[in-house]
């Protein structure tokens, strides 16, 4: 099992934090991962970008060029990353950051308002989680005991009440995310 | 179990350092390495193990202050990325020449001059051909994900203080800055004051009544004694070539054709010899993990049953021509790069191979 992800929005969005819990549930339960972000000026108020990988086996090249999910926040992750999704792929993207609707009908597409959802929280900070709710649904490769155990580890303690917040917003996104376009 | 833990490269480098009882740490700051430091003020490791940590005024002043810290037999080390690494080049020329310990990593970054922030491996010549003035040379380590760069630092001072000579993990963007999971050993303490007479009886720790003082310099201003010093030095890295040469192979065993890289293009062209096999193209790899001493034997080896070889780097092709020093002209050797902070993808390596070997 390999799965290949990218996640991008604005800095700001969660983005890379959002990566990196990802990660850290997949090494909860044992295995390998690799979180590799864009850097660079460009994360200033630009775009930010991570690409996680998850693999049952020992990762080669933690740079590639085709995905099997992307998780676009903004109109330019969009444009950029909705042809890197391999056929039969996952896009997941939320509607209220985007001004075109993606249109590959051979990729399973999915959307979560996740704005919306995080304020019901009280917390916009929380967007992030919302989001990566969405894709657990639809993806479930870390299960949820170890997303916890992974909000444990990228939290710090001092943040320790954040994580029921950042446990219900997960939650929020499961119960929430639409699929727009199956295969 | 060892704890497992996800952590940058660079952050990897600061909590080894912490945990395998490295005396002090000095540098300034400068992407992609900046979290290196980030992470020992954070840890605050001067509250625990006594760990120095200090941000000096310029890389200069870092590569002295390791000097410093060295001659008294102190675990040091510094960390930069490429512009800042040519400012400590002048310390560690004097650092060989006065043979000091020190571990210093360099997380390359694109080129020449203040270049970009982005990843490379533009100062092979550099760091591996000498990294100072005058003859010398530094062990280099090239770590190829966050693991290695945790494992190296020990690594590193055990080569250090073996051959008393600079060790320099030579590392790049992608290392430093991408995030894996890292096994955390047990900790080691530092270093006692006892410890350090014995094992480096040649640093200056005081003067006891039964031996003469110990002098740290780089400097002889008689060509007689100098020549003898640069032939003892150059005895000394024969017997690194020797005795400390590391590699890895991937999928050599039935090879035809070989990929030569190291650092992050190591693990690009592995995904890259897992689609030649898929295809099935006898293709694979030999990662240099030292790149001083470089693994020449064993390339020369291998390349007798090559039908070629193809060197990949973040450079216009600098380890290619060690790589064909090596291979003595038994197979032919291409070259593919890219330059300036931009990364090839497994699959434009696979294209170029292709065009090389002239496989459709």
């Amino acid at each position: 099992m390999k799965e290949e992800i990218i996640i991008a929005g604005f800095g700001g969005q969660g983005v890379l934090s959002m990566g990196k819990i990802l990660a850290y549930s997949a090494i909860m339960q044992d295995m390998e991962v690799t979180w590799m972000p864009s850097y660079g000026p460009e994360m200033r108020g630009g775009t930010a970008n991570v690409c996680v990988i998850i693999s049952d086996k020992k990762i080669g090249s933690p740079i590639v060029t085709k995905y099997d999910t992307a998780i676009v926040l903004n109109q330019q992750s969009l444009d950029k990353f909705e042809n890197a999704v391999k056929p039969g792929g996952l896009l997941i993207y939320d509607p209220s950051g985007i001004t075109r609707e993606p249109v590959r009908k051979d990729i399973r597409i999915c959307r979560i308002d996740a704005i919306t959802y995080a304020a019901e929280l009280g917390n916009a900070k929380v967007y992030n989680m919302v989001v990566l709710g969405a894709f657990l649904k639809i993806h479930p490769i870390v299960k949820s005991g170890n997303v916890k155990k992974g909000l444990e580890k990228s939290i710090p303690a001092r943040y320790g009440n954040l994580i029921e917040l950042n446990s219900s917003a997960i939650l929020k996104g499961m119960e929430n995310v639409e699929t727009v376009n199956e295969i | 179990m060892a704890e497992k833990v996800l952590m940058k490269g660079n952050e990897a480098i600061a909590i080894s350092a912490i945990r395998n009882g490295v005396d002090g740490y000095f540098g300034y700051p400068i992407t992609p390495q900046s979290e290196v430091m980030e992470t020992l003020m954070k840890e605050k490791p001067w509250e625990t193990t006594g760990m120095v940590v200090l941000q000096a005024e310029s890389e200069v002043s870092s590569i002295n202050m390791v000097y410093g810290g060295a001659s008294c037999g102190k675990k040091v080390m510094t960390s930069s990325s490429s512009p800042g690494v040519s400012l400590m080049c002048e310390g560690i020329s004097y650092m060989a020449g006065a043979e000091l310990p020190c571990v210093i990593v360099d997380v390359m970054r694109g080129g020449p001059g203040l270049g970009t922030i982005q990843p490379s491996q533009g100062d092979y010549n550099q760091i591996v051909k000498g990294g100072g003035h005058g003859d010398d040379h530094n062990i280099v380590i090239a770590p190829a994900s966050a693991q290695d760069m945790y494992d190296f630092v020990d690594w590193g001072f055990e080569l250090a203080f073996k051959y008393r000579n600079p060790v320099v993990i030579l590392a790049d963007g992608v290392i430093g800055q991408m995030m894996e999971k890292v096994e955390m050993h047990p900790m080691k303490p530092r270093m006692t004051d006892e410890e350090i007479r014995e094992k480096a009886p040649w640093a200056t720790t005081g003067k006891p009544s039964w031996r003469n003082y110990n002098i740290i310099t780089s400097l002889s201003l008689d060509s007689d004694i100098q020549e003898e010093f640069n032939r003892k030095l150059h005895a000394k890295y024969a017997l690194i070539e020797e005795n400390e040469v590391k590699y890895s192979e991937y999928m050599t065993e039935d090879a035809e054709y070989l990929f030569t890289a190291f650092g992050c293009s190591s693990r690009i062209c592995e995904a890259a010899v897992d689609i030649l096999r898929s295809e099935g193209i006898r293709a694979g790899l030999l990662r240099p993990i030292t790149l001083f001493p470089f693994p020449h034997k064993e390339i020369k080896r291998l390349a007798a049953r090559m039908k070629s070889m193809m060197s990949i780097e973040l450079n216009f092709g600098q380890m290619a021509e060690d790589v064909r020093l090596a291979v003595e002209g038994q197979c032919p050797v291409g070259f593919y790069g890219r330059q300036g902070g931009n990364i090839f993808t497994p699959e434009e390596v696979v294209a170029e191979f292709k065009k090389f070997n002239n496989i459709q």
